[in-house]
């Protein structure tokens, strides 16, 4: 670990501001920063504390109806707290790594981080929600831009991030045997409007909606429905756990489960 | 009733209570006054030519004691390698040097190039980036096969090609067995690789050195098996320290399976620092430095073949393996795939004839030694793989091939070198047959089936040589070393006993299992037993850890020391008793006459040996301490049996444990808690490699598997609730204590039973696969199944 300074602000203005010193960088749950760091893989001179922040953390509901979650609510509050709302976003935070990482790490810093294989992902790209930062709203459709790229800007922070809750959803993940994160998962919600359908673990791109079985499952929202579907395993990440091909399997193969989970 | 105390009784181990509340005193927990930490710059690339290393931005940096480069260790000693084998031919193996800091080329991402030693761990690594290196990259050598072809790049250039060694094993019986191919009714190939592993003790590696320049005393605390070897490697081959000048500390040590065994660079570096800047030196292993830098484990190729007569009688056995090497020969590494697999390749059959070939190779890749069973698992896997096989291709049962073939006298001279003195290998696979509910498995295999998966039964054997070894023979098959054990008993006035043995334990929990001992043979409270170990300066040389020895030998030489005490307290029993000495005799800590109510408690007799008022100075010495070494007249010998039932989604390839059975015979127990223990310990190993752990390079050298991230190493929840019983028990023969060893079998002995079960799951499903390499991971299930 290099040399920086902390800072610990109390509002989301205080850590704006100190985002604005040279070479600043939030610092939410710490789950991924802090070993990025030990490994001197990033050298930020300050570091802005976001855990004292109390507007930005816990669970409630706006007067549309939509789930918010504060962005440096821990995935364990979430999997307590969201549960009889939304069952399927509660069981995706219940399930991320381990009880230390789960007290610790944030939804914030899991959006901002936008890992091609984290969780939340593809809980926020198929639930539609709305990634809000500190000066503006952004969709979820316009937010993952790539793999660890996101639509946030320089010193921009994720404060909170709201869902409309679906009439139903399912979170399938079949694990990476090491890391435990997802080596494909699929989160399929439905809404009154539509399907939506987001795959995490499996693209080269990072998190990205299924549009083919999106249409599949508006026609018929049934598990044979995408029993014959193929994902296009071409642009989808080949390493030591899994080709391409098996992994655009796999979309299939939890696609239907999760659809099959919420049909019963 | 189970024995509540002595040997037998499952005595809770004494060492848990610091282990498990934070108490240990691990090496990373000493600190010495005025200590200084190095940071080690390793090679990113894998093979290429070190041109230059360039420390002068570096040198000033704050808090910069000193940089070391490959320079400063030109006048010191290779880092040595401890087996010597001899080829085919008849020729030695090629041994290049090893040395502390890399000099002139680089041989694998990971080897150490400069060393910066400073006031702080983050200044040293703060100089460290300002190193700069000149590296001109060379095409790396990494698969096997290819690196033993002409022209392939030379790892070392001084040597004629990368071939270690090309051994034949047993040469003579080379044509008998082409022979028995040519006329055999059946034969059954099977190509397989058994996977590279690393280690992963839960403590990593650490080192402190530390130099006296009053008294020109040299010390190293570090995380060893065996400190008394270390003292002996280091001193005198690399840096030419005589044994009373240095000494060499290992406490407690979280964990090693091997690969604390060996003598590492960084032993040297730091002992060798700690002079050159009059200051203790630390180094400690970060988590990815161990990853690039702890001998590797298994990494073979094999070809293997049965030969069988029509009746389905083994007749012979051929092998070719390639054994990777790495880039340089770790301690015991040569001997792993020779005398530690070609000496197993019997099993636990009478096939007649067994030629195996080894062929081992250096690439640019960590050095690779032994792990958890070292040679003994390679040999397992590859022969009940191929047992298994065989009976699939011969449509027979499995455990019934395996029965027909079972050696059944004993002692038994196996075609390869070794003698069994006991075994039972019908007992144990009667009693596994029972443990494993073979009846039940259809109604199971419904029921899963039932859920749209697939089950799977697999069975195998194995046999294991453990308790190395007798050095004389050692010593004809290439070891530098003997491999005898020791012990001192020391019987305090008070009566309370400190016995300080030449093995290590790292988890084994020899401070309970060795006292149980002593104390039943004296028939005093455990308690009044102290075990000392790990440090040279308050042992006997001794051998340390490994192979399953500690009791066997270490305790064969603790159990000749005890009775060399018991003797002398017998004579000065018979002096107080006023008893002829024949007379005396010791019963639950006293010496009673036989047939009279005399009788003087142990305590009296100790305490007379240290205040000898009324003692028989003439005819014997006050105090009561006595020595023992032991050297074993064979190896041991444990067998068993082992089951395992899986689960697989054919969908995903995802396989799951769902019962594991293990029935061994470790001849006598001394604590059934802690074999089952070590045990259990074992199959989370043997598992975690059948099923997640694989160390994988890509053709760069590069090293894919480097952390937690991709090295997958066993959970809790991925193993099962095991069914372990040792009730079959056929004593050793040679050593006092009829024991055999019990710290490998876990490992050797579950992962053919593994990859047998998922392959009959897989034939269940209609797959026609006939082998999937390990680790049988998801992704390899799926598309294996894919056809
Ligand atoms: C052992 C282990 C297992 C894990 N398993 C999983 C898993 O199964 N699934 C999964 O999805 N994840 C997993 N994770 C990752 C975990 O969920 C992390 O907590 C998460 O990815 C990052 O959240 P954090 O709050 O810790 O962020 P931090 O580590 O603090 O920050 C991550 C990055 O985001 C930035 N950042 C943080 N907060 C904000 C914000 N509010 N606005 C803008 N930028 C911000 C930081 O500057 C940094 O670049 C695992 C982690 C570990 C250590």
């Amino acid at each position: 670990m290099y040399n920086f300074d902390v800072e610990m602000p109390t509002t989301i203005a205080e850590a704006v501001k100190a985002l604005g010193r040279e070479e600043a960088q939030p610092m939410s749950g710490g789950q991924t920063l802090i070993p990025t760091l030990k490994a001197r893989l990033a050298a930020p001179s300050v570091l802005v504390s976001l855990h004292g922040i109390a507007e930005m953390k816990g669970v409630c509901n706006n007067d549309a109806g939509q789930l918010c979650i504060g962005g440096a609510t821990t995935h364990a509050t979430v999997a307590a707290e969201v549960g009889t709302q939304y069952p399927a976003l509660a069981s995706l935070a219940a399930r991320i790594g381990d009880p230390a990482v789960r007290n610790r790490g944030t939804i914030g810093g899991s959006v901002a981080n936008n890992d091609p294989s984290a969780c939340y992902p593809a809980g926020v790209l198929a639930s539609g929600a709305t990634v809000v930062t500190n000066n503006r709203e952004i969709a979820a459709d316009d937010y993952f831009l790539g793999m660890f790229e996101t639509a946030l800007e320089e010193g921009e922070i994720v404060t909170e991030v709201r869902f409309p809750i679906p009439e139903a959803a399912h979170y399938e993940k079949h694990l990476q045997p090491a890391s435990r994160f997802p080596l494909v998962a699929v989160f399929v919600a439905k809404f009154a409007d539509g399907v939506r359908v987001a795959v995490t673990g499996a693209s080269e791109n990072g998190v990205f909606r299924w549009t083919e079985a999106e249409e599949a499952l508006n026609a018929n929202f049934n598990a044979e429905a995408v029993a014959g579907l193929k994902a296009d395993g071409s642009a989808m990440i080949s390493d030591l756990h899994g080709t391409g091909a098996y992994r655009a399997h796999l979309t299939g193969v939890m696609t239907k489960r999760a659809v099959a989970a919420i049909t019963g | 009733m189970p024995k509540d105390h002595g040997i037998g009784a499952s005595s809770k181990r004494r060492e848990d209570i610091r282990f498990l509340t934070g108490e240990g005193n691990y090496t990373d927990d000493i600190n010495v006054n005025g200590q200084a930490y190095v940071y080690f710059l390793r090679s990113d690339v894998a093979h290429g030519t070190l041109n230059g290393v360039d420390t002068s931005a570096a040198d000033g940096m704050p808090g910069v004691v000193r940089i070391f480069t490959g320079a400063d260790f030109e006048a010191v000693g290779s880092i040595p390698c401890g087996w010597q084998v001899t080829d085919k031919h008849g020729e030695v193996m090629q041994e290049p040097r090893h040395p502390v800091l890399a000099h002139g080329k680089v041989r694998h991402v990971g080897e150490p190039i400069a060393a910066v030693v400073a006031e702080t761990l983050e200044q040293a690594r703060d100089a460290a980036e300002a190193i700069v290196l000149d590296i001109s990259e060379l095409p790396a050598v990494i698969n096997m096969k290819d690196a033993v072809k002409a022209g392939a790049p030379k790892v070392h250039d001084d040597l004629t090609s990368n071939l270690c060694y090309d051994w034949g094993f047993v040469e003579e019986n080379k044509g008998a067995v082409d022979q028995a191919f040519k006329d055999a009714a059946h034969v059954t190939t099977l190509e397989l690789v058994n996977n590279r592993l690393v280690a992963n003790p839960m403590e990593p590696r650490v080192a402190v050195g530390d130099y006296s320049r009053g008294t020109g005393d040299h010390t190293l605390f570090t995380t060893s098996q065996n400190p008394h070897v270390i003292r002996l490697l280091m001193g005198a081959f690399v840096l030419g320290i005589p044994e009373h000048k240095l000494r060499v500390v290992a406490p407690d040590v979280g964990g090693g399976f091997g690969t604390k065994i060996f003598h590492y660079q960084e032993e040297a570096f730091v002992t060798f620092a700690a002079k050159a800047c009059n200051r203790a030196v630390k180094w400690t292993s970060s988590r990815s430095e161990a990853f690039m830098s702890d001998a590797h484990g298994r990494d073979h190729v094999t070809k293997i073949e049965l030969a069988l007569d029509k009746d389905n009688n083994f007749t012979a056995l051929r092998t070719d393996t390639y054994a990777n090497m790495g880039a340089y020969l770790s301690t015991f590494a040569p001997s792993v795939p020779t005398w530690l697999h070609g000496t197993l390749m019997a099993g636990n059959y009478k096939t007649p004839l067994i030629y195996v070939n080894v062929k081992a190779v250096f690439t640019n890749t960590v050095p690779v030694d032994a792990y958890r069973g070292a040679g003994r698992p390679e040999a397992t896997y590859q022969l009940e793989r191929l047992v298994d096989k065989a009976a699939h291709e011969l449509k027979v049962d499995p455990i019934k091939l395996r029965r027909q073939n079972f050696i059944t006298q004993f002692p038994y001279a196996t075609p390869v070198a070794v003698e069994y003195d006991t075994g039972n290998y019908v007992a144990t696979m009667d009693k596994l047959e029972e443990m494993a509910d073979i009846a039940g498995f259809k109604k199971r295999r419904e029921a899963s089936e039932a859920k749209g998966k697939l089950r799977g039964f697999g069975v195998n054997c194995y046999i294991e040589a453990c308790g190395i070894a007798p050095s004389n023979l050692v010593g004809q098959l290439g070891a530098r070393a003997g491999l005898f054990e020791s012990c001192t008993v020391r019987v305090n006035a008070t009566g309370g006993l400190v016995v300080m043995t030449g093995s290590h334990s790292h988890g084994q929990g020899h401070e309970t299992s060795f006292a149980q001992v002593v104390a039943d043979m004296i028939g005093i409270p455990e308690d009044m037993v102290e075990i000392v170990h790990g440090d040279t300066a308050n042992t006997p040389m001794g051998m340390g850890t490994y192979g399953s020895r500690s009791l066997a030998v270490g305790g064969s030489a603790m159990v000749r020391a005890t009775e060399k005490i018991i003797a002398k307290a017998k004579k000065i029993a018979s002096h107080l008793l006023e008893a002829s000495e024949g007379d005396v005799e010791l019963k639950d800590g006293a010496f009673t006459v036989a047939g009279t109510d005399k009788s003087v408690a142990w305590g009296d007799v100790t305490l007379a040996a240290y205040v000898p008022h009324n003692y028989p100075l003439e005819e014997i010495e006050p105090g009561l301490e006595e020595t023992a070494f032991y050297d074993p007249s064979n190896f041991t010998y444990p067998s068993g049996a082992y089951a395992c039932e899986v689960e697989l989604d054919p969908e995903t390839g995802q396989v799951t444990i769902e019962r594991f059975s293990a029935a061994d015979d470790f001849g006598n127990i001394v604590n059934p808690m802690i074999v089952t223990g070590q045990v259990h310990g074992g199959l989370a190993q043997g598992i975690g490699q059948a099923l997640l752990e694989n160390c994988a390079y890509d053709s760069d050298g590069q090293l894919l598997s480097a952390s937690y991230m991709d090295y997958a190493m066993p959970r809790a929840s991925d193993l099962p609730f095991y069914d372990v019983d040792h009730s079959c028990q056929t004593p050793c023969t040679h050593n006092p204590l009829g024991v055999k060893g019990c710290g490998e079998a876990g490992a050797i002995g579950s992962p053919p039973a593994v990859v047998n079960a998922v392959l009959d799951a897989m034939r269940s499903g209609g797959s026609k696969v006939d082998h999937v390499d390990m680790p049988v991971s998801p992704h390899r299930v799926w598309e294996a199944m894919q056809g």
